[in-house]
């Protein structure tokens, strides 16, 4: 196929043959981490701007390590050193850049719908690295990425995602893609974290962690954050591991081969024990690899189309 | 200039007689007369309906404080441009309209700039707040015609009780913006469901809307005090709103025309333009809003006419300002959806909803075409076809959710007071 895009928002926009492209096309890159001369060319003489509008630090290195590696030039913009703490708007904000001739921008952003946003007005291709709750495509793509090169596909598979699904970007890019490629996906956690409306995009949805973990080929729990206790969406972390923390216990249930992930910061003892987070079925790790090689397939497809337009 | 106007040959439909006939209305030295005026202008509507002058209950005007978004004048060219020939400007202005010295001002600016006519509403509490009752008998003095926190909603609901109790001695409706704070959230941007879900945007659930007009009939009821329900978005309003009613509580609501035009999935794509408290919901609350107009459970028509300026709506979606304006596509939405689209009623019924309806529950001596009453008339073309131009818009606001929309039914005359505020050029 052909890639045509210029920027990437949302997975729940892609056919499934545009994902798999870009997991077919990361797979190449791949192997380029693995040399010892870890660069190629593609993206050389071109500026990628890293515009974090809220704090990253694991997503924005991953992209820039992933900016670097295709010989890209890379600038950082976080909001407290930006104008927009000085109360620019973002539509100002992103016409400066291009004015500057930003051929790449990746946006992290409390906003949903900022990348969209940019995207709608600049030349330049606009990567969304996570926009609210809205979605984290990169981040969706890198789980299935894992999945797919650990388990050999993604059609068939049982993936239980754990937690906070209400507020996640994460969950709903890993419910688009899996969806779309075939997967079943189960939605585990309080009724308070799991609203009912995720069914109506395809998921299924279960309360109760214990009744579905064997059956499970992926286990992905998702980073609870203390101002969900504080909203009163659960009554406390010790209740919450208790009933959705991925314990000894609880691990020794799980299926033969089934992969347990996180797409970090860990809370060990919270939604998993250190020893599953460090254990046989934990690929957390290979998470952060691959996200190495998904973000540059991204980066050099959606880079060649927007620079492509400019010329 | 002339304030005496014969109007020749159109459909006369007036709701506060049940009058539905071709014929000439007069109006002589700005009041409606019984017979023709000597020197009265003359106006040939044949094939067009003449109305009592339409009244739109809910606009914001913006002045005082935020007259970049609009300004009694331009709010007024707005009404007029849209048939409107009286509107109710809210009171969350800057500063709030909590004061007598405010309403007085907000009245001397309309007898100067206003296009059409203006009545003012007063704060329930003092600053909105929710915590201090406003000086309601003062500002009564000063000429509002209800009191409202429109923007906001009283939480405390013994101070409801208590507001509802003291406009009891002025005869003054309370216009509430029902929005329970606590289901609603502080962050909460559009309708929560499926599309908030996907778009993972804060959601407004309905109960946050019906809570309050179920606490408002408790209140109503309690009290003996008319309590009008502004802009109903959600389904179980209206069921509250009807059994309420069939026990003579004097609870009302008003539809406004996005609320019944548009759902949450046009909000897919971010744009701004389709965001508005209480936001837009699914097709299954447009569908209740349309029964509850039929069986006369939603009496009124309004706009919540809602400028800002294009700075401020050109921002991502959570950072942008709620609200859209109206007042130049309302009438055209109404005749479009109720008319002919769904035909839900009548004409005689719009024209009710626009005029003798809200004119009753505001205690207002218009809304009718009586011999003695102000005249102002909307002439109206149910059948003319035309499409929304933004930039054509009167108004400051251009955050119209139904730019390009091709639409049947428009005003195409509107008299102040026996005066031609606007007309359509030909």
């Amino acid at each position: 196929m052909i890639w045509t895009r210029k920027d990437l928002i949302a997975l729940s926009e892609l056919s499934a043959e545009e994902i798999v492209f870009i997991l077919d096309t990361a797979a190449e890159f791949k192997g380029v981490g693995q040399r010892r001369l870890k660069k190629v060319p593609s993206l050389r003489g071109k500026t990628l701007v890293n515009l974090f509008v809220e704090a990253s630090t694991r997503t924005r290195t991953s992209f820039e390590l992933a900016a670097v590696r295709l010989s890209a030039d890379v600038v950082n913009i976080t909001a407290t050193t930006s104008s927009l703490s000085k109360g620019e708007s973002l539509k100002d904000t992103a016409k400066n850049l291009e004015a500057l001739a930003a051929d790449l921008i990746v946006l992290r952003h409390s906003a949903a719908g900022a990348p969209q946003f940019l995207a709608e007005r600049l030349q330049a291709g606009v990567i969304n690295a996570g926009d609210g709750s809205h979605e984290h495509p990169t981040q969706g793509l890198l789980d299935v990425f894992t999945m797919r090169e650990r388990l050999g596909r993604v059609e068939g598979l049982k993936v239980g995602i754990v937690g906070d699904i209400r507020f996640s970007r994460v969950a709903r890019s890993n419910i688009w893609a899996l969806t779309k490629l075939g997967a079943e996906v189960i939605l585990i956690g309080p009724p308070t974290l799991v609203p009912r409306e995720f069914e109506r995009i395809g998921a299924r949805i279960c309360h109760r962690l214990d009744e579905v973990l064997p059956e499970l080929d992926v286990v992905n729990l998702l980073r609870i954050q203390h101002e969900r206790q504080k909203a009163g969406y659960f009554p406390g972390t010790g209740e919450y591991a208790s009933l959705f923390g991925l314990n000894a216990a609880r691990a020794a249930r799980l299926k033969a081969g089934a992969l347990v992930m996180h797409p970090g910061p860990i809370h060990r003892g919270v939604e998993l024990d250190g020893s599953v987070a460090d254990g046989p079925h934990s690929v957390i790790l290979d998470q952060v690899t691959n996200g190495l090689a998904v973000r540059m397939a991204v980066l050099y497809l959606c880079g060649s189309v927007a620079l492509k337009e400019e010329a | 200039m002339s304030h005496s106007v014969n109007i020749r040959g159109g459909r006369i439909v007036d709701p506060s007689s049940g009058r539905d006939e071709t014929g000439d209305v007069f109006i002589a030295d700005g009041k409606f007369a019984a017979s023709p005026a000597p020197g009265a202008v003359e106006i040939d509507v044949r094939g067009l309906v003449v109305c009592p002058g339409f009244i739109d209950m809910h606009v914001h005007l913006r002045e005082p404080g935020h007259g970049a978004k609009e300004t009694i004048e331009t709010g007024t060219k707005a009404a007029a441009a849209g048939g409107f020939t009286s509107v109710v400007a809210m009171p969350n202005t800057n500063p709030v309209a909590d004061h007598p010295g405010i309403i007085a001002w907000m009245e001397e600016r309309a007898a100067q700039f206003g296009a059409v006519n203006v009545f003012t509403t007063g704060a329930i509490t003092v600053g909105s707040q929710g915590e201090q009752l406003a000086p309601i008998g003062a500002m009564a003095n000063a000429g509002i015609v209800a009191v409202t926190d429109d923007g906001r909603c009283v939480q405390n609901h013994e101070v409801m009780r208590r507001a509802a109790e003291y406009c009891g001695l002025f005869g003054l409706p309370i216009l509430d913006h029902c929005q329970d704070a606590s289901t609603a959230g502080a962050e909460a941007m559009m309708h929560e469901g499926y599309w908030s879900t996907v778009l993972g945007l804060p959601g407004w659930p309905r109960m946050a809307e019906e809570i309050i007009v179920a606490r408002d009939a408790l209140l109503s009821e309690a009290t003996g005090t008319a309590i009008h329900c502004q802009h109903l978005s959600a389904a179980g309003s209206v069921r509250i709103l009807r059994e309420a009613q069939s026990r003579g509580v004097r609870l009302s609501g008003e539809v406004c025309p996005h609320h019944i035009a548009l759902t949450d999935e046009s909000l897919a794509g971010y744009d701004t333009s389709f965001k508005m408290n209480p936001p837009l919901r699914e097709q299954s609350d447009i569908d209740a809003l349309l029964e509850g107009i039929a069986d006369r459970t939603i009496g009124i028509l309004a706009t919540d006419h809602a400028p800002h300026a294009v700075y401020e709506k050109e921002v991502e979606f959570a950072a942008a300002p709620f609200g859209i304006v109206g007042l130049e596509t309302a009438v055209g939405i109404f005749c479009e959806i109720l008319l002919h689209r769904c035909r839900v009623i009548d004409l005689p019924r719009l024209v009710a909803m626009l005029t003798i309806n809200p004119a009753r529950l505001l205690n207002l001596d218009r809304g009718t075409l009586a011999a003695g009453a102000p005249g102002d008339v909307t002439i109206l073309d149910p059948q003319r076809e035309w499409t929304v131009e933004r930039e054509t818009f009167a108004s400051k606001g251009r955050n119209t959710p139904f730019h390009g929309w091709k639409l049947r039914g428009r005003a195409v005359r509107t008299i102040v007071g026996g005066r031609t505020a606007w007309h359509l050029e030909a």
